[in-house]
């Protein structure tokens, strides 16, 4: 179990820092070690997917990354800046995994959506251009005209396309992913594949967390699997494409992993 | 009617009544987004020690309950982060200890009895002295320039707090103002309302408003609209019948739910049809549904039809 870099150092990366660099981080949730030695890079207009097992670390990895998990050891630079001094946080797009909890009042589509807008605006008011801003985000996501129905009303993967528009809407150079696709019919998960298609050819950078890699397997340019809080290999999807929908990282046990195999080559 | 606006007590009342009208609910609404209603219960709980203190140490009761209360939140705050596993006995305990040091202060405190912390308890139109408007007034004044000022930032915060904090708001921050909002809120009502049901009107109006409305700023000018129906009726109703006025207040807030769930759900019922008539045309799916229900359609024509075929 060899810890691996995300991107060979200088291989495709232009003069500008990447946009996150985590190095050797660690991270407990409840006294329990999480992250142990994480290494991740994901470079300016790369689009890196995080693949393991659950409890394998990926969704604790990308909370370090926004820095909702503090890190125990390591080091986290985003855009070339020391997390401690980074406050550019408009360039920073986060997509929780959607909570099927609602929150206790309705709120509409163009309420959450605007919501994002503060990574701009902070305690300023919002104007034309923000309202201009928000109506863009729900037109890249095919939600534009939904735009005064409560969230509540709308179905999963309708909601996943709300929490991208909401992230989309300060107009960020990094999208940060946390499964995307989960609970997404296969219809919507097409739309998704397309608005990423579309940031990914605009430049914007983008870290996700994934079960499958479905139909954003062409998007991806690096592949890194994580295994009981380590990097266990990184990999061209080309080459990826048909481990993952059996990673045999993500067994759990070492020995199932020949069962997979035969799976596989079958 | 008109005749008890000649009572200077009773202007006072309608004026403090008015303010904890808009102001409770405007606060509530984030309360009740959080899915922390009860927390106004618990606040009004410790502020009655503040209250009890106002008597024993001779000050103003309401500026007294304005600091312990605004303490309180604050703690409770901090537990709810720090205090995970044993966050909702650590509340509990809170709760009791205000309840409970409230009444030993006051009967420990010289002119402090069981009957004015009756008054404090569940309000009193006869009660709001001019000194206390003028701390009402603009208590109301600082609860309402924090939560209709800063509305999208708590908006933000209470629906996704992990969000708020990538988009840089200082969420703590805005955390800890809304708990000593939310305390200011509470001793602005307590001479209308009363300590034990103050949290009534924070939540009340916002649940009453939320059965017809479908965004977040509609069910806020609503929820406020509705504060102020059910407090300047219930000092009225008070005047008359010689009750308590927050008793009045919270059950004439509790029919006005009742009566707008009953209105709204044929309303919600449209709006569902509406949606769902929305929702079928994107898919190619939906296109099959639609021709399916006029293909039953038309057989239940075709029946009618069917005779003078024969």
């Amino acid at each position: 179990m060899t810890r691996t870099t995300a991107a060979q150092d200088g291989a495709g990366i232009a003069e500008a820092p990447p946009a996150v660099a985590l190095r050797g981080a660690t991270a407990a949730l409840g006294g329990r070690p999480v992250l142990r030695g994480v290494d991740l890079t994901v470079g300016r207009g790369e689009t890196v997917a995080l693949l393991g097992a659950n409890g394998s670390g990926k969704s604790t990895t990308i909370r370090a990354v926004l820095g909702q998990v503090p890190l125990t050891g390591g080091e986290l630079e985003l855009f070339g800046t020391p997390f401690a001094r980074f406050r550019d946080w408009h360039r920073l797009g986060y997509v929780p995994q959607r909570s099927t909890a609602a929150a206790g009042v309705p709120a509409t589509v163009r309420e959450v959506v605007s919501a994002g807008r503060l990574a701009r605006r902070r305690f300023r008011p919002l104007g034309r251009e923000d309202k201009a801003a928000v109506r863009h985000a729900l037109e890249l996501v095919g939600m534009a005209e939904r735009m005064r129905d409560p969230v509540e009303a709308l179905s999963g993967g309708q909601h996943q396309r709300v929490l991208i528009a909401r992230a989309l809407v300060a107009e960020p150079e990094l999208l940060i992913m946390d499964e995307p696709l989960a609970g997404v019919d296969v219809a919507n998960q097409e739309v998704l594949a397309d608005t990423l298609r579309q940031q990914v050819e605009r430049g914007t950078s983008v870290l996700l967390v994934l079960h499958e890699l479905g139909p954003l397997a062409p998007l991806i340019d690096h592949a890194v699997v994580l295994r009981e809080g380590q990097v266990e290999w990184v990999d061209n999807p080309d080459r990826l494409h048909d481990l993952a929908c059996h990673p045999h990282g993500s067994v759990p046990a070492a020995e199932a992993a020949p069962k997979i195999e035969t799976g596989l080559f079958s | 009617m008109i005749e008890m606006l000649n009572y200077g007590f009773m202007q006072r009342a309608l004026l403090a009544a008015l303010l904890v009208g808009i102001a409770a609910p405007a606060v509530g609404i984030y309360l009740v987004q959080r899915r922390q209603a009860i927390m106004g219960d618990g606040i009004g709980h410790v502020a009655l020690s503040g209250v009890a203190l106002g008597f024993l140490l001779q000050t103003n009761p309401v500026w007294m309950a304005v600091l312990v209360a605004s303490l309180g939140a604050i703690s409770m705050e901090l537990i709810r982060w720090y205090g995970k596993a044993r966050g909702d006995v650590a509340l509990a305990m809170l709760f009791y200890g205000g309840m409970a040091g409230g009444v030993l202060i006051i009967n420990l405190s010289p002119n402090g009895s069981n009957a004015n912390l009756t008054t404090y308890l569940f309000g009193s139109i006869t009660t709001v002295s001019p000194q206390d408007i003028a701390a009402i007034v603009g208590l109301s004044a600082f609860v309402l320039l924090v939560s209709l000022g800063l509305r999208r930032q708590l908006f933000a915060v209470c629906q996704d707090e992990e969000f708020a904090r990538v988009t840089g708001l200082p969420v703590r921050l805005l955390n800890l103002l809304l708990a000593v909002t939310a305390a200011v809120t509470v001793t602005v009502a307590m001479r209308v309302v009363g300590l034990l049901l103050v949290s009534a009107l924070m939540v009340i109006p916002v649940a009453a408003a939320q059965q017809a409305t479908r965004g977040f700023a509609v069910t806020l000018g609503t929820a406020m609209g509705f504060g102020v129906a059910v407090t300047l009726s219930g000092t009225v109703t008070s005047y008359y019948a010689d009750v308590p006025p927050g008793a009045s207040i919270v059950v004439i807030a509790i029919a006005l739910f009742a009566l707008v769930t009953v209105l709204a759900a044929p309303l919600a019922r449209r709006r569902a049809a509406r949606d769902a008539d929305r929702t079928v045309p994107t898919g190619p799916g939906g296109g099959t549904l639609v021709a399916d229900g006029n293909e039953s359609a038309g057989d239940g024509t075709g029946s009618v039809d069917r005779p003078s075929r024969v």
